[in-house]
């Protein structure tokens, strides 16, 4: 008798250890090694990488990703997605450019392009936590709708005498360093998520939101509210990147920012944000970012293709979510098997 | 105890009979919805130009279609279980360049067409295995196959074109002519529809698909093999795309790496205006082609009625915004009307 308990015990103890060792390294810590790994790679082999000029390139060019990967994966953490925040970025930077050319003062047209964006938020929430429509089939009607807009609004024209300054602040960066100018709001933006997403109670509701909406409800969660102050925060950023954009590149057009959304949501999940809601860190989003930016730039600086560039950028994704689940099915499947050998042996004695 | 229990139960029979009709009037409602607004503006654009429906008119409209038809046919396939694809627009553009590649190099065009068609399908297994056996949400995945496949196929193609004076003569004048005003391609089109909406409607497994949509969960109890069926609707879907390419080579005669870009959004756009719901099990293969043949017929018209083509875009986001929003409010309608039904029986039979 001792003996048989004995050996039933012994495979139920172990594995545990095995899978909490496992449980350990989570998603996102293991991009940020990996974003490391590469960083370190690249500034020891790869010619030109390390000086200050590429690296504000670098920095520069993931700006607009990174800026709206914040609110992003706030809102995907909350179970839902839009899939218009390039289309809104697009109409903000044409609204800009058209303003402009009607002679407003810049001072002015910026606060305008920001509300803009407030709309184009408060539209998708609406539609989604008033209406109840899916986000996703949504986004894609209203990404459609304001890539419209943009086009209806500036037509084929692109606007590029933007005020020296500002475009200076869009280029530019800090003396001889490679800090980009527009890298200091960003950070004070990014810490702000932090704060939100991972210290307040309005982060934890995210989270709860994320992971059972109905439970949410019922232990008080506002949730439609919160939802929509999510969209609204989205389109907001959405509308400061067209901004940005625009005089970052110095060009304002209607199809600027066209296919952001996606290489934004393929850093978001990347970093290890779950599609499904309820889980993911802003560390890993950003580390997401990062990856993504560093590997496209050191791809170009060893003269891969653009297209092959494409293609890493696929396979990444399609890794990032199949990875994880795929390791919990395994982990899933051994757990019941054990719970099979645990369970059996005891039975014939007891009946 | 097995003999005694029935009679009570065989009364509340003919209710659920009567409320199914209900809702099955309510969906051909939708569809006829869609029809009528084609035809209104069908109309209205032929008495403000009377050239419009002149014969070359009525065959412009549909070769136009024809392509969004076919592969519209597939997503409706794929969003009835629930999922989507959006790889379809590459590929759509790898398998016009396969079939235009073997054509030029003096391949018969019947083989041509089979490799197109059997490419898709190719990629069809891909998303199908990585959406069954993964787990992993649909958009996800096949956004990043979208990537993968358009790498690959900008890669393969480079700078390379197919123009089409490097094709037969025969295939490029199947891609114009037809008998009377009904060109070839929508002629294969419509027997291409005619034969999914019979699998969908009367085939057991075509019936399965509908089940996934509507529950998952309860497929898989009710013993249907989910996975098998997901592989199903992902391969059709990839065939049509890839039998879609080979009739874009034929209409347009015209492929670069570049062919189907962005081509996804019309098509999920096409499918949810035609009545496909996203949480899926709902909607028809002719609601979905009728979407088609409104988005490109939108095309078609504003042209015809002197509108600058920069409004085609935002008409197609609020056309699809209009269309979820009315399937929701017709849903919430229905739900209501079939719960005062149900209450209504339930007094009936206390009383």
């Amino acid at each position: 008798m001792p003996d048989a308990t004995t050996t039933t015990m012994a495979p139920a103890v172990r594995p545990p250890a095995l899978a909490r060792l496992g449980g350990a390294v989570r998603w996102d810590t293991a991009v940020g090694v990996l974003l490391l790994t590469l960083l370190v790679c690249s500034f020891s082999f790869v010619d030109n990488f390390g000086n200050a000029l590429n690296l504000s390139f670098l920095i520069g060019n993931t700006l607009p990703i990174a800026l709206i990967a914040l609110p992003m994966t706030l809102l995907v953490v909350s179970g839902e997605v839009d899939l218009s925040v390039g289309s809104t970025a697009g109409l903000s930077g044409a609204v800009m450019g058209a303003l402009w050319n009607a002679g407003m003062t810049i001072e002015a047209i910026i606060p305008l392009c920001l509300l803009l964006g407030v709309v184009c938020g408060l539209i998708n929430g609406l539609l989604v936590t008033r209406l109840g429509l899916p986000s996703l089939a949504v986004t894609i009607g209203t990404m459609a709708a304001y890539r419209g807009i943009a086009q209806i609004v500036l037509g084929s024209d692109s606007v590029t005498d933007f005020p020296t300054q500002y475009l200076d602040f869009g280029s530019g960066r800090i003396g001889d360093t490679f800090v980009p100018y527009a890298a200091v709001p960003f950070t004070v933006l990014l810490a702000v998520a932090v704060v939100v997403l991972h210290a307040t109670p309005t982060g934890r509701s995210l989270f709860a939101t994320g992971a059972g909406e109905e439970a949410a409800r019922f232990s008080g969660i506002r949730v439609k509210r919160l939802k929509l102050s999510m969209f609204v925060t989205t389109g907001l950023i959405s509308a400061l990147t067209g901004v940005f954009w625009a005089l970052h590149y110095a060009s304002a057009r209607y199809d600027n920012a066209t296919g952001l959304e996606l290489s934004v949501i393929a850093a978001v999940l990347l970093g290890g944000i779950d599609f499904d809601g309820g889980k993911g860190t802003l560390g890993g989003a950003v580390a997401g970012v990062l990856l993504l930016g560093t590997l496209q730039n050191v791809m170009s600086l060893t003269n891969v293709s653009a297209q092959s560039q494409i293609v890493v950028t696929g396979v990444l994704l399609v890794i990032s979510v199949l990875a994880p689940r795929v390791g919990r099915q395994v982990s899933e499947a051994r757990a019941r098997r054990r719970t099979r050998a645990a369970v059996v042996p005891p039975s014939p004695r007891t009946s | 105890m097995t003999v005694t229990a029935d009679p009570v139960r065989q009364q509340p029979a003919p209710p659920p009979d009567a409320s199914r009709r209900l809702v099955d009037r309510v969906f051909k409602a939708r569809e006829l919805a869609v029809a009528l607004v084609l035809v209104l503006i069908l109309g209205a654009t032929q008495l403000s130009n009377t050239e419009f429906l002149s014969e070359q008119g009525v065959k412009d409209l549909l070769l136009n279609a024809t392509i969004l038809v076919l592969v519209a046919t597939g997503q409706a396939v794929v969003v009835i279980t629930r999922n989507v694809d959006l790889s379809v627009g590459s590929v759509l553009g790898i398998s016009a360049f396969a079939a235009g590649i073997h054509l030029r190099d003096g391949g018969s065009p019947l083989v041509a067409v089979l490799l197109a068609v059997g490419l898709g399908a190719l990629f069809g297994v891909l998303n199908g295995a990585l959406v069954s056996l993964g787990k992993v949400p649909a958009l996800v995945v096949t956004l990043g196959t979208l990537y993968i496949v358009r790498g690959i196929d900008s890669i393969w193609v480079g700078s390379r074109q197919i123009t089409a004076d490097a094709l037969p003569a025969g295939f490029v004048d199947f891609g114009h002519d037809g008998i009377w005003v009904l060109p070839y391609l929508a002629l294969l089109a419509t027997a291409v529809l005619a034969g999914v909406a019979y699998y969908l409607r009367s085939y057991h497994s075509g019936r399965d698909l509908y089940a996934l949509g509507s529950s998952p969960e309860a497929a898989r109890l009710a013993g249907i093999p989910v996975r098998a069926r997901i592989m199903t609707a992902y391969v059709l879907c990839g065939a049509l795309a890839g039998l879609a390419g080979a009739l874009y080579l034929a209409r347009f005669g015209n492929v670069d790496s570049a062919t189907g870009n962005g081509y996804e959004l019309t098509v999920v756009s096409a499918v949810v205006v035609g009545g496909v719901a996203f949480t899926g099990g709902s909607g028809t293969v002719y609601g979905a082609a009728l979407g088609a043949l409104l988005l490109t017929s939108i095309n078609s018209v504003l042209p015809a009625i002197g509108v600058s083509s920069v409004w085609v875009t935002a008409i197609n986001g609020f056309l699809l915004l209009l269309a979820i929003a009315a399937d929701r409010i017709l849903a919430l309608r229905v739900a209501a009307a079939l719960r005062k039904k149900a209450a209504r029986t339930r007094s009936a039979r206390h009383a």
